[in-house]
This record gives C-alpha cells, structure tokens and sequence, in this order.
C-alpha cells in the first residue's frame, strides 16, 4: 500500500485530545459572540479591487507580421493583445509541465518501493514529457512568427502560474506519494485541455487556420494525457482500497 | 541531567560542522507530530536568529571581537538553518502563522510564571494577552481565507478567544518602553527570560513582514501589516527591559548561556527522538560557544564569569498547555494598558497613545474586520454555522 493511506498517529482532530478539546469548548462558551460578519472584509477587498489596477501589461509587439498579417481581414475587429496574451500563457505552461514531468520521473525512478510502479508506465509518462516540450516549442515558434517576444511573460502566464504554484510543490516535495503527485498532475492536465480547446477556438476565430491545425494537434495529444492520467489515479485508488479490505 | 555552565567546555568549536544534507533534514510531520515539537522548533529559530543578529551588530562596534564572532556566528547561522528547515512545505504561511503565536502564547505564559520579579512577570503577563489575542484574529483569517481551522496546528493546547483587542493593542511608541532589570542585582534567569522572549517576538515581527506581502488578499496584507507592528511594539517592550549597561560581553556571555538554557529545556521536553538529537547536539555546541566567550570575557574584562553566570542552569521552560494561567491572566488584566512604563487601567491611557491609535485605525481595523461574528468552532466556523 502506498505510504499516503496508512493508519497513524495524525494529531490535527479535536477527537485526538478529548480532554484539551472539551475544555477549549467550554472556554469558547464563555465567549459572546454575535452573527458571522463579513462585510468588513468586503469592504477592505472592495477597496483595492475598485483600483483595477492589472497584474500587468500584454508586451508590445515589434511589429505584427506573418500569420497575423496573411489572416488580416479577420483579424479586424479582434484584440492581437488577447491572442499574444494566451499563446504566452501557453508557453509557460507547457514549459512548466515539462518541468513537473521531470519532476515527477525522477521520484518515481529514485523511489524504488513504490507499488504503484506496476501501474504507471514511466515511458509513457516521459513520452507525455517530451510532448510537453514539444508544445512549448511550437507555440515559441507561433509567437516569433506573429512577432511576438516569447521571452516576456505575460499577464495570463503570470497569472496561470500562480494558479500552478502548489501543483509543483506537491510534486518536488519528497514525502507525497505517486497517487498525490498524480492527482495534482491530474489538475494540471485539465486546466491543459480547457486552455487548449480555446486557444483553438481564438486562433479560428482569428482567422488563423494554419496555428489553429497545429494546435489541435497538441490538444489531441493533451486529451490523451488527461484520459491516461486519470486513469492511473483511478487504478491506484481502487487499488489501494482493495488491499486495505 | 545537569549542567553546569561554569565547567562545560561543550563541543569545541573546531568540531562544529555541517554538510548541505545534514543542514536539510527531513521536515517534521504537520499531521502526526505533536504541536510543541513544532513550538520547540519555532522558538529555536528564533533564538538562532537572534544570536546572530547580537554578533553582527557587535562586530560593527568592536574590531578586536570580530574573529571569534565570526567564527560562532557562521555556526548559529546553520544550526537556525537546520532548525527553520524542519518546518514542512505544507504548512501554509497562514499555518505557520498559527505556530508563531502558538509560542509566543505557551511560552511567553510559561515564562511569566517562573519570573522572579514582580514587574517582569506583569510585563510578560501583558505582552501574552496581546498575542492571545493575534491567534484568535488569525484563526479567522485562516478560516475565512483558506477555509482551514486552527485547531488542526494548535491539536487542542490553546484557546482561541479574543485577548486584549488588537485594535486597541497600538500605542505611542514611548508607552511601549519598560524600566529595564538591574544588571547588578537582577537574577541570571530573568535576563535569560528577557533573550527569550525578546528573540521570540523579534523572529515573529520579521516573520511577518516577510511573508506579508506574500498574500494576494487585502485583508490578508492588512492585518499581517497591522499584527507586525505589534510585534514591533512587542520588540520594543522586551528589549527595554534589558539592562543598557551590561558591557558587550556580559551580554554575549548571557546570550550563550540562554541558549544553551533553552536547548536544555527542549531536550527535557522533546518527544520526536530524532529531534531530540538535534537539541542534544546544539545543547553541546551552545556550551562549546560559551566556553569560547567565557574566555573571552576574562581576556579583555578581566573578570570572573561566575559574577554574571549561574553555576546551574535553572529548571527547565515547560512546553505545556498553560490554557489554565492564560484564561485567569485574561480575567483579571485584560482591562490593563501602558503609559510609560507603567501598567494602568485602560481609563488611563496616555493621550499620546490614544492621539496614535486614532489615527492608525482611521481608515478601518483588519483586525476587527477579518473576525467580525468569528467564533472558533471544531472544523471551523462553517461546521458550527450549520449545525
């Protein structure tokens, strides 16, 4: 059984201590309160969200050429920004994916009691890797042609990394188990399609429909990550849970 | 276990080594380890940190004591690092929070009971239902923010009620400064309590102020904001206490005795065995840097460490629920305020301070605003607003 399912000593409940518990209880007895209130916090964070001041900028394009330039007419009446903004999104993202396949190959290579290595194949998880590597050069290579810098990070990659941040420390932290890495790879790989199936959708709308072939040809391969990744999950739980029986 | 801090040579200093692997040892757990290793754990930080901030500022204002500074601060500085490093990575800052005000309320409450002098012990007494306060103001934030609850860290041992209230706790920066013990008469144990909780509080406030800006959230940003600088105050009020007389060496050699004080009584106390190894090893090297000083003290001040060192460590700081002494604490003090140096009804307050509070709450508290309605209840406030 995976190390992240066994029966111990967890502290955290009120259950574990029932005599400091009851008598933290009766100190709260003591205490008058009135209804939940939250409107001072709402007032404090309506304050600095009427600011509207953004994360920051989309960056300037040099100039904007290639497809941009040959899918002009439908370009009109479209924002370029909102396109650069999500390919640069995308680029982070799938350049931190690599990373956190790497990360996740790693333990599984260095952890050599982990049952679950029955159930996940590494060469498909290195496959889905170089994949991730592979997206991240095409949309490099999308942003210079429209002449875009794929160097800047933009506000929906700062922003989507953000979002990101506790995926990677579940993965690089040595004590969670292949099933928890999983599992937060799992979240990484559906915000990975949904992102997909729009910038699709935004490259067609743009009139881009040589970027937008290309693209679905990354979310076929994201789809399959998702679908392969959930599964893992699936079968490491329920394997788990037969054991435990 | 004894020790007796005139004879102790400790580990020589030579010895004191470390690799990068053994700086970074495995994390204690959040779940399964009991809430004081992690109270040991914080306070210890704090007192690494504060031995090394001592030393750096000593050598800006002493040449010939640079060399041996340097030697033992480059120690103190990866036994903090060791210690601090064994925090683990799911403790959200808001958790560790917790922690922090965990100790700053068992320890600073198990101090003022073994204070000796009467005042101390009032001025330990009125920092405590301050920081009781602070824990009940950032269980709330916890809950309301992460949807997390408090009691998963604190495991039962503290209350979470509302102490002196925090908007109420701002005060002129000349009411926050204590008469400070009589370096000459004051007994070796009050001037180690003072390092103590000085170097808690003072670890807390730059806590604080680190992870602070670290928060997306306004109310967040705001009260971290707003508790730091109490904390502050808090730094204020304990280092005042201290005699500014003492020579540069008296304090040094207090410092290391201190520590050395409290790696004694986290060793007694300690129930993770492989932590317990680590207080064992650092009890060893604080006497190590203490035999250095006191030779020291008697090379440049040609006198006898025995007249500012006791021979026997005092009895150990328990690490225990002081749940019973906080409560009467907060029945009988919690109306007290400072003027001067001196503690008052809240009648009496310094028009100073209240000129001061005024306006830093004028544009609204993060404190009363983040625990409007907030009662603590097992699984948070959420469990108890359903059932």
């Amino acid at each position: 059984m995976e190390k992240s399912t066994q029966l111990g000593m967890n502290r955290t409940g009120a259950d574990m201590s029932p005599i400091h518990s009851k008598a933290m209880l009766k100190g709260q007895s003591l205490f008058k309160v009135g209804p939940i209130d939250s409107t001072g916090m709402a007032a404090i964070r309506s304050s600095y969200v009427q600011l509207k001041e953004p994360v920051g900028s989309v960056p300037l394009p040099g100039t904007f050429k290639g497809v941009l330039t040959s899918g002009k007419e439908k370009m009109t009446g479209h924002n370029p920004e909102v396109l650069i903004n999500k390919l640069g999104e995308r680029l982070a993202f799938e350049r931190s994916g690599v990373r956190l396949y790497d990360a996740l190959i790693m333990k599984i290579e260095a952890d050599k009691a982990d049952e679950g290595k029955d159930i996940v194949s590494i060469n498909l998880l290195k496959q889905f890797r170089e994949e991730e590597y592979e997206h991240f050069l095409m949309v490099k290579e999308v942003m210079e042609s429209v002449g875009a810098d794929p160097t800047a990070q933009t506000p929906d990659a700062d922003v989507a990394g953000l979002a990101a941040l506790g995926i990677q420390k579940v993965m690089t932290e040595p004590r969670t188990s292949l099933s928890q890495c999983l599992e937060a790879l799992l979240t990484a790989e559906m915000t990975d399609n949904g992102a997909w199936e729009l910038l699709v959708e935004l490259c067609e709308e743009m009139g881009l429909d040589d970027t937008s072939a290309e693209f679905r040809r990354a979310l076929a391969q994201e789809e399959k990550h998702l679908e392969q990744i959930k599964s893992w999950v699936r079968q490491l739980t329920m394997g788990q849970a037969e054991k435990a029986l | 276990m004894s020790v007796n801090l005139l004879d102790a040579r400790g580990t020589p200093l030579d010895q004191q080594r470390f690799t990068w692997r053994d700086l970074v040892q495995d994390p204690i757990s959040k779940l399964d380890d009991d809430a004081f290793t992690r109270v040991r754990i914080i306070l210890a930080n704090g007192l690494e940190q504060q031995a090394n901030r001592f030393q750096h500022m000593c050598s800006q204002m002493n040449k010939e004591l640079r060399e041996p500074l340097a030697m033992i601060r480059r120690v103190e500085h990866h036994q903090q690092t060791m210690i601090n490093w064994l925090l683990s990575s799911d403790h959200s800052p808001i958790e560790t929070t917790i922690g922090y005000e965990q100790v700053a309320i068992e320890v600073t409450a198990a101090i003022a009971q073994q204070e000796p002098d009467p005042y101390l012990a009032q001025v330990y007494r009125f920092g405590l239902l301050e920081d009781f306060d602070h824990m009940y103001r950032y269980s709330a934030l916890l809950d309301r923010v992460e949807g997390k609850d408090a009691n998963n860290i604190l495991q039962s041992y503290t209350d979470i009620v509302p102490g002196r209230p925090t908007v109420d706790e701002h005060r002129h920066p000349t009411d926050d400064l204590r008469d400070h013990y009589d370096r000459k008469t004051a007994a070796p144990v009050s001037k180690m309590n003072a390092l103590t909780i000085m170097s808690g509080e003072y670890q807390t406030r730059d806590y604080y102020m680190n992870i602070g800006p670290t928060f997306s959230d306004p109310v967040a940003r705001q009260l971290y904001a707003e508790i730091a600088s109490i904390e502050e105050q808090h730094v204020t009020q304990y280092g005042s206490i201290i005699d500014p007389d003492e020579t540069m060496l008296e304090k040094w050699l207090l410092y290391e005795a201190n520590e050395a004080y409290n790696y004694y009584s986290l060793l007694e106390s300690e129930t993770n065995p492989r932590i317990k190894a680590i207080w064992e090893r650092f009890l060893e090297y604080e006497l190590g840097h203490l035999d250095v000083v006191k030779n020291l003290f008697k090379k440049y001040e040609r006198r006898d460490p025995a007249e500012i060192l006791p021979e026997a460590l005092p009895t150990p700081i328990p690490f225990e629920s002081q749940r019973d002494f906080v409560r009467k604490t907060l029945e009988e003090e919690i109306n007290l305020r400072a003027n001067g140096t001196q503690f008052v009804d809240k009648s009496e307050e310094s028009k100073a301070s209240l000129d001061y509070r005024n306006h830093i709450n004028s544009e609204g508290s993060p404190s009363e605003a983040v625990s409007a309605g907030y009662q603590w209840a097992p699984g948070t406030e959420l469990a108890r607003k359903s059932s």
